[in-house]
Order: structure tokens, then C-alpha cells, then sequence
């Protein structure tokens, strides 16, 4: 799961959150204030759902990342 | 699937060019959910920027897009308008483009309430060039020209545009994108000039010069320095020298530049010019 592809995808039954590696510029944002500690850096520090299960879909992540690189989608939804 | 961003940015152009954390990425995404929300053509948008660092989102966006030259974003838009005033113009400024080279456009503008969106991303500071103080780094923080603290009285921005007679005047900023991105559905959808100052960061030059050490952190500060609009009134004097109100400050409806200007036409027109 952790290797450096360009379009990281992580899904469970309820949410999807893809990581676009090549855009992230590491600043720790969506990590730090996501309120249910979903995501955790990797060694490169770019978030990985690691704890993918407690994800609220609250989209704090996407709404704060300064470059558009990670995105939250309700798994149920139809793609818009 | 494409995301609300992936169908109004010009993706060849990413990864952009600011630094990480920075806060126009936040800003230009805010701006893009906002237009999707209201629904409006692409074709009928143009957003004008002037320059520095923020001014890059004008390349950045598929609108009708023009980056023009520092301080005159706003005469640019004010030309778009006049020659049709079909068309939705958004104007992208910085603190130092929009209230130090462009400050006289601006106050103009307001006065005239001509019907344009100003969206100016507050980072108290001067990024491309340097970390150069602007006219809204507070008092007594440092800048590359203010090694000893900024002595300088800073402009409260939203009262500016409110005693220079703007119809729609409010703050948001980066830390909570969706009330920004609510209160530039609002701005965009009011008719005569609105302003919307977005509070910003810059980690690194207003961060590193005033030891907020990384974007995080500067998160957490304009998480601190900011309270809501109805907090801010109960505040002492001295209390709300170090906090910015956050919300809505005003809504009013006042004819606009463009819908005078058209009335003077069809005067002249009727009349043949004979007054
Ligand atoms: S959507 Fe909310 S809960 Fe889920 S990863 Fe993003 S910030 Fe965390
Ligand atoms: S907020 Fe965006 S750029 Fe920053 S670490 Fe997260 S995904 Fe990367």
C-alpha cells in the first residue's frame, strides 16, 4: 500500500480518500487537523488513511489542502 | 472521478507554484466552490489579478482569465465591466497589490460601487518579493524592512471598503474554508462592489520572520487571532487590537456604476444628445 504511485487510492465500504502524491507538498495540514486522526505521514511525509475506518467524511482534509492533492468521496454516492 | 476543482482548473499548470502550505491554494479552492455552487457559465467569468504571489491564480483557473500589472486589477475589471457589464468579473488581489500600489483603485472602485468581486487574500506581508511589510502587517511584527517591528498602524481593510462605500464587505479566512467559500457565494451574487478579505499565511515569510514556525502552526495562529464577528464586539479596546472580526460586516443594496452608466446613455440616446 505504501508505495510511491501517483494516484493513491484507499477505500472501505463507506469512504474513498485519494492522495495525488505527485501534487503534495508535504505541509502536514490535512494530517494535523483532521479531528478523527485519520491520516498519518509516511516517510515522505504525505498523509496515508491509515485509520481509514474512523473517517467521519467531514472533508476538512479537501477543503484545507493548499494543493487540491487529497480528496474525500462518500463511497454510496454516485461519482457527480 | 473528477473532482469540483478537476473541472475549473487548467491542470497542466499543477502542481503549482506556491510554497507548501501556502494559503492561495486554500483561497483558489474556496473561490472554485464557490462559482460551482452559484452554477455560473464559465465563458461569462473573468477573473483579473495583478501582482504577486496570490495574482498566479488568474493562470491557474479555465475562466476568462487576465493577470495584469501591480495595483491595477481593479481598472483592468472596472474596462471589462463598463464594456459588458453581462459579464461576471472577479478581481484576485494580495494585501500590498490591492491596498498599498492599488489602494487609490480600490477606495475608487468602492466609491463608485461598480458591480465587481474583489477577493483579497491577506497574508500581512509582501511574499514574492521578499517579505517586504505591507500596509496590513500589524504593528510591531517583523518584515524584512521592519527588522525591529512594523511601527506602522496597519488598515483594517473591511471598514475601508465599508466607508468607501462598498455594498457587500466581509473576512473569512483559510482555517475555515467553508464559511469562506459561503461568504464569496454571497459577495459574488450581490450586485455593485463586494469585498471579501480572506486571512492568509505565509509560512514563509511572515511565518518565518515572526517565528510561527511551519503552516501548521500558522494555521493555529489565525485560528487564534480571529473570532467571530459577535465575539469580537463584546471585546476591550485593547483586546481587539490583536484579533480580526470574522463574518459578515455588510450587505446593502445601492445602484451600481454600470446600471448609471446605461441610464446615462439611453438619456443621451433619447434626447440626441441635446441635454
Ligand atoms: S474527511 Fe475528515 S475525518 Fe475523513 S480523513 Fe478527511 S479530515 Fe479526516
Ligand atoms: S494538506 Fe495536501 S499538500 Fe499538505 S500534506 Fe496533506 S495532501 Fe499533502
Amino acid at each position: 500500500m505504501k508505495q510511491k504511485k501517483l494516484l493513491e487510492v484507499h477505500q472501505n465500504n463507506s469512504v474513498k480518500i485519494s492522495v495525488r502524491r505527485e501534487w503534495c507538498k508535504s505541509c502536514g495540514i490535512c494530517i494535523e487537523f483532521c479531528p478523527k486522526d485519520v491520516l498519518v505521514p509516511d516517510d515522505q511525509l504525505k498523509p496515508i488513511p491509515e485509520n481509514i475506518d474512523a473517517c467521519i467524511k467531514c472533508g476538512l482534509c479537501e477543503l484545507r489542502c493548499p494543493d487540491f492533492a487529497i480528496t474525500v468521496e462518500g463511497v454510496e454516492e454516485k461519482d457527480e | 472521478m473528477k473532482t469540483v476543482i478537476d473541472r475549473y482548473i487548467r491542470e497542466e499548470m499543477f502542481p503549482h507554484i506556491w510554497c507548501p502550505g501556502c494559503g492561495n491554494g486554500i483561497v483558489l479552492g474556496a473561490i472554485i466552490r464557490a462559482i460551482d455552487d452559484l452554477n455560473w457559465d464559465r465563458d461569462k467569468i473573468v477573473a483579473v489579478s495583478g501582482i504577486g504571489c496570490s495574482s498566479r491564480i488568474t493562470g491557474y483557473v479555465d475562466f476568462c482569465t487576465m493577470n495584469t500589472v501591480h495595483g491595477r486589477a481593479l481598472p483592468f475589471a472596472t474596462g471589462i465591466k463598463m464594456a459588458n457589464s453581462d459579464l461576471k468579473v472577479i478581481v484576485i488581489m494580495g494585501d500590498g497589490d490591492c491596498l498599498a500600489i492599488g489602494g487609490n483603485h480600490f477606495i475608487h472602485a468602492a466609491r463608485r460601487n461598480i458591480d465587481l468581486t474583489a477577493i483579497i487574500i491577506n497574508n500581512m506581508i509582501y511574499g514574492m518579493t521578499g517579505g517586504q511589510y505591507s500596509p496590513l502587517t500589524p504593528t510591531t511584527k517583523f518584515g524584512s524592512t521592519a527588522p525591529y517591528g512594523n511601527i506602522d498602524q496597519s488598515f483594517d481593510l473591511c471598514e475601508l471598503a465599508i466607508a468607501a462605500g462598498a455594498s457587500y464587505v466581509a473576512r473569512g479566512t483559510i482555517f475555515d474554508p467553508r464559511q469562506s467559500t459561503s461568504l464569496m457565494k454571497k459577495a459574488l451574487d450581490k450586485k455593485g462592489f463586494s469585498v471579501v478579505e480572506i486571512i492568509s499565511d505565509c509560512p514563509v515569510s511572515y511565518g518565518k520572520m515572526n517565528k510561527i514556525k511551519s503552516p501548521i502552526d500558522m494555521l493555529k495562529w489565525i485560528k487564534d487571532i480571529t473570532v467571530s464577528k459577535k465575539a469580537w464586539e463584546g471585546l476591550s479596546p485593547d483586546e481587539k487590537k490583536e484579533k480580526y472580526a470574522i463574518g459578515e460586516f455588510l450587505s446593502k443594496d445601492r445602484p451600481d456604476y454600470t446600471e448609471l452608466y446605461e441610464e446615462i446613455i439611453k438619456k443621451a440616446q433619447e434626447t440626441g444628445g441635446n441635454k
